[in-house]
């Protein structure tokens, strides 16, 4: 009875395998998991930091230093994927990720003002969550499904922050640029090639 | 050099499989089984390619997680039974290496999978 199950799960294995390999290959992305992870724990930190500011000016200011930063870690971090496929980092993924977002950052940018001239200082940061949650889906509707999945989930929580409490503001922001990029960076990292 | 006595002990591993199920009445479902596709790492490239258009070598070897030479070496014994077609070009000054999956081979896939799934059947039934 032994070498019947062997050979029976040997099969399924086999069927798993061509599965699996078959799921890692459909579309190889170009956006690197670990870049993504990257910026989960800085803007963790920038959220810490940013609870701890004495007026919102300066929040503001810590979370787009948070911004700077994680540009140039996705930057480097696609790059350096693109490298290890002998790859152009603006010829494809890169490109892509820059033309969806440019347009909602820009947008959020605008908005941030207009926002913070009329004193509507709790609305910006689920405004920046929604905003960059269509990003992500918008670069991410050619990419593995785990992108538009994480642009989804930025802009549920981006319109769950407009309608909550301003306390819960760091919350929202530590969850959605930290959490998220950590859980969706290592999903990516782990089934389509780092 | 270690992932390529993987591979063989992997081959060897499977064909006791086979002898087994063979000495196990399993007879009508072993012996059509295609080698070629059998080993684990050709196995994979025709499932990577099943699922692309085409993959440069620099693609798969990072899919596969595999070195150049176990790459090309298994790449080769694909091609040569006529499951994968191989073409070369530059991209600027970097020479590439494209694969794709040819009509033989998506079948041979294809065959493959209504194998394992017999053989599944098979032995549920038992």
């Amino acid at each position: 009875m032994e070498p019947v199950r062997f050979v029976s799960d040997r099969a399924m294995d086999n069927l798993r395998y061509i599965r699996e390999t078959m799921e890692r290959a459909t579309p190889f992305t170009g956006i690197s998991g670990r870049g993504e992870m990257a910026i989960g724990v800085t803007a963790l930190a920038a959220s810490v930091i940013a609870a701890r500011q004495p007026s919102f000016k300066l929040w503001v200011y810590t979370w787009l230093a948070e911004g700077f930063i994680s540009s140039l870690i996705a930057g480097w971090s696609m790059d350096r994927k693109a490298r290890a496929t002998q790859t152009s980092l603006f010829s494809g993924s890169g490109r892509k990720a820059l033309f969806s977002l440019a347009p909602s950052v820009i947008a959020g940018g605008l908005l941030t003002l207009v926002l913070a001239r009329a004193g509507q200082f709790t609305t910006i940061p689920g405004m920046w969550l929604l905003l960059y949650g269509t990003g992500v889906i918008t670069g991410g509707m050619f990419s593995v499904r785990a992108v538009p999945v994480m642009g989804l989930c930025f802009m549920a929580l981006g319109a769950l922050a407009l309608f909550s409490p301003p306390v819960w503001t760091n919350w929202f922001m530590a969850v959605g640029f930290g959490g998220l990029h950590l859980f969706f960076g290592a999903i990516i990292v782990r089934r389509y090639g780092g | 050099m270690a992932k390529q006595s993987t591979a063989k002990q992997e081959q060897k591993h499977d064909a006791a499989v086979e002898t087994r199920a063979v000495g196990t009445k399993q007879k009508s479902a072993a012996p059509n089984l295609d080698r070629i596709i059998h080993e684990r790492l050709r196995l994979g490239i025709i499932s990577a390619l099943a699922a692309n258009e085409s993959l440069t070598f620099s693609e798969l070897k990072h899919l596969m997680n595999t070195t150049d030479g176990n790459l090309s070496v298994h790449a080769r014994k694909l091609e040569e039974a006529g499951y994968i077609s191989c073409s070369k070009y530059f991209e600027g000054r970097l020479p590439k290496t494209e694969y794709k999956l040819t009509a033989g081979g998506r079948s041979a896939l294809e065959n493959y999978l209504s194998h394992m799934e017999s053989l599944i059947k098979q032995m549920r039934n038992m």
